[in-house]
């Protein structure tokens, strides 16, 4: 081929930018987008999953799988009712390509939702609801935190080994409060045990006097509760001051006592809950995680921190699978994160066929303001994630 | 339910009500008096458990100075909230009035948050309150909920003293009914309005102080109390304080029985009772003012 000297430098030329450009395209930052609670009642629990996330962003040098990782921020509010417009400036006004998010489990679902129909990435880092990993289950929707029927079926199986024959629940009326104790019953009587009251009132409602009243008279062996936050707070104190917890032992899942204690006080001492995570675990993963943790952000981590930081390790170690080709690979990618092995503060875990982590629910006692580990309640237990369908 | 157990939920249902009276009677007075819809009131109860978080540990066993502190703290607050802000409220219609009290709940959440933080925290009890009443075996009644109830029958007896016996009260009944009329007959019905807001929103952080050792204190407490409340003043008639007593009262036997005998459906009982007695009365329970 003879071709003119101009024609072949432009060729070239032309080449070289071409390269350039898909050079450009592969290094161009990913985009995180960030849809956690910054006001309201969640605020604190969406602050440290986002500073967990980063800070295993910032261990691997503010790059993930060779690309600068920018983000995105949307206050969900914990508000259902505003979940699809703020998924939505996420998806398509910002055109991020990874969602993470978030606490609540009702603007999860919808997440989860907008998610399955863009085809975007979605990382959970909180949300329990069984349906995100059952009935809404696909392969672009991850969870590294726990379906709220994991520590409530290992909190089962433990009352059921303490000899308790009958329980009496309470929770407020609303899914993860219904889920929780569904997981409960099903392991508890599958020990052998009865559950023969399931007390509800509406969310957010913590005045709880009337149940305790209504407990005190069914006198059940034992009591298992799942609460969060302020009505956590309130629960405890008031089974307390009521002096049930005398003649009937309260169990919970974590969350009863999980950044709740400060507040909880002497009342909360010697409680047992279930959860995958624990203080005093030391491990040396976990060890470092914390004083890495406090280095960083002068507060102490906690279960919602190791969530965010586990969201960040299983995006990297799908990144670094493809070397950062996220648009080229994505298939590749995909499965990279659904048979990763998650190198967690809480202890090791890997995914389960609807994305949901496989792991240890550790049984934790109060002491001072500490969920010590008390040991594993229930080994490498994996939700049953029914009504999801094999992707 | 055995007869022992039902009294107890009575004394349950009664304890809810009264507690639920204190706040709404500050927002009865506010609404019914000087006409404004005020939706940042739950955000003083917020503030006043904040505030008994806050002073208990100077405070220590002294819990009464500490609630008569707390309370002069808030006149105060609420004094300069009514000059600064809510005076200018009066004469404007319902829906400004919602958009600045609404404004205002956000900026006190927000610096709630600022100032605070996010976290949940306890407000323990005073030591001479910290046992508990044994109720034959089967439960013991915490001290501080007996307190509690006393404490609230003593403001509303107090308050009930105030509006209809004495000159203040006076001129306040007088000032809701016609305010341009009171102030022909030279009264300062500006000063007088600043004094029952800051009367108001005292009672308000009163109610917050008072519930915070039995609850917790939160961001975003003052919400659902609200709500609550505004049940309350309109089942009781706008203005009323015997009749927002009344309807407190009402509330808590419908919500804590709600609770026992229809746990699924506790949650719309207290709004079918407010629907059934609007349509009987849809002035409410008890005119303005007694």
């Amino acid at each position: 081929m003879h071709l003119p000297a101009t024609l072949r430098t432009t060729a070239a030329a032309v080449a070289l930018f071409a390269a350039g450009l898909a050079g450009a395209q592969n290094n161009a930052p990913i985009k995180v987008g960030f849809m956690l609670p910054a006001t309201g009642t969640y605020a604190n629990l969406g602050t440290m999953i986002e500073n967990g996330f980063k800070l295993h962003v910032a261990e691997q040098g503010g790059k993930l799988g060779g690309r600068e990782v920018q983000y995105f921020k949307v206050d969900d509010e914990s508000d259902p009712a505003k979940a699809s417009d703020n998924v939505n400036k996420l998806i398509k006004r910002d055109k991020v390509d990874v969602l993470v998010g978030t606490v609540h489990s009702g603007v999860a679902a919808t997440m989860a939702k907008a998610a399955k129909e863009s085809k975007t990435i979605l990382i959970v880092p909180n949300a329990g609801a069984d349906v995100i990993t059952g009935p809404m289950c696909g392969p672009n929707i991850f969870r590294t935190s726990f379906s709220n029927w994991q520590p409530a079926f290992a909190m089962g199986k433990v009352a059921a080994e303490r000899g308790h024959k009958k329980v009496v629940t309470v929770t407020w009326n609303y899914a993860a409060g219904q889920e929780s104790v569904k997981g409960f019953t099903e392991a508890f009587e599958k020990g052998g045990g009865k559950v023969t009251g399931n007390l509800t009132l509406p969310f957010p409602n913590v005045e709880f006097q009337a149940l305790l009243t209504q407990i005190a008279a069914d006198k059940p062996d034992a009591v298992y509760v799942f609460f969060a936050g302020g009505g956590a707070v309130k629960f405890v104190k008031d089974y307390v001051a009521a002096g049930l917890n005398k003649t009937i032992p309260l169990y919970g899942a974590g969350f009863l006592t999980d950044g709740t204690l400060e507040a909880q006080g002497a009342a909360a001492q010697g409680l047992f809950t279930t959860l995958h995570y624990a203080d005093k675990l030391d491990t040396p993963r976990d060890n470092a995680f914390r004083a890495a943790f406090t280095k960083a952000y002068h507060a102490d981590a906690d279960v919602y921190a190791v969530q965010g930081y586990d969201a960040a390790q299983l995006l990297a170690t799908g990144l670094k699978s493809v070397g950062g080709d996220f648009d080229g690979k994505r298939d590749a990618m995909l499965k990279a994160m659904h048979t990763a092995t998650i190198d967690s503060p809480r202890g090791k875990f890997t995914l389960s066929a609807a994305n949901n982590p496989v792991q240890d629910i550790y049984l934790r006692q109060v002491v001072g303001t500490d969920n010590v580990v008390k040991g594993v309640a229930i080994k490498a237990l994996a939700d049953p994630a029914r009504g999801c369908r094999p992707f | 339910m055995d007869f022992p157990t039902f009294l107890v939920q009575c004394l349950n249902a009664i304890q809810y009500g009264l507690l639920l009276f204190l706040v709404a009677s500050g927002l009865t007075l506010i609404f019914g008096i000087m006409g404004v819809i005020n939706l940042a009131h739950g955000s003083f109860y917020m503030i006043g458990a904040y505030l008994a978080y806050l002073l208990a540990p100077m405070f220590g066993d002294h819990f009464i100075t500490m609630l008569v502190a707390g309370m002069l703290m808030a006149a105060v607050f609420g004094f300069v909230l009514e000059w600064v802000f809510f005076s200018f409220l009066y004469g404007r219609d319902h829906l400004q009035q919602v958009l600045m009290t609404y404004a205002l709940i956000l900026v006190f959440e927000e610096l709630r948050s600022i100032l605070v933080g996010n976290e949940v925290h306890g407000v323990q009890a005073p030591g001479w309150l910290a046992g508990g009443i044994s109720l034959g075996g089967m439960m013991t009644y915490p001290a501080y909920n007996l307190f509690a109830s006393a404490a609230c029958l003593v403001v509303a007896f107090a308050l009930y003293w105030v509006v209809n016996r004495t000159r203040l009260g006076m001129m306040v009944r007088a000032g809701a009914s016609n305010r341009d009329m009171t102030r022909g007959l030279g009264i300062n019905i500006r000063l007088l309005y600043r004094a029952v807001f800051a009367g108001g929103v005292a009672l308000a952080a009163l109610a917050g102080m008072i519930a915070a050792p039995a609850a917790s204190v939160y961001p975003g407490m003052g919400g659902g109390v609200l709500i609550m409340c505004f049940v309350v003043v309109v089942i009781g008639g706008i203005g009323s304080i015997s009749g927002a007593l009344l309807a407190a009262l009402l509330v808590g036997f419908v919500d804590t029985f709600g609770k026992v005998f229809f746990a699924q459906l506790s949650g719309i009982g207290v709004y079918v009772l407010m629907a059934v007695i609007l349509v009987w009365r849809p002035q409410g329970l008890r005119n303005k003012g007694f």
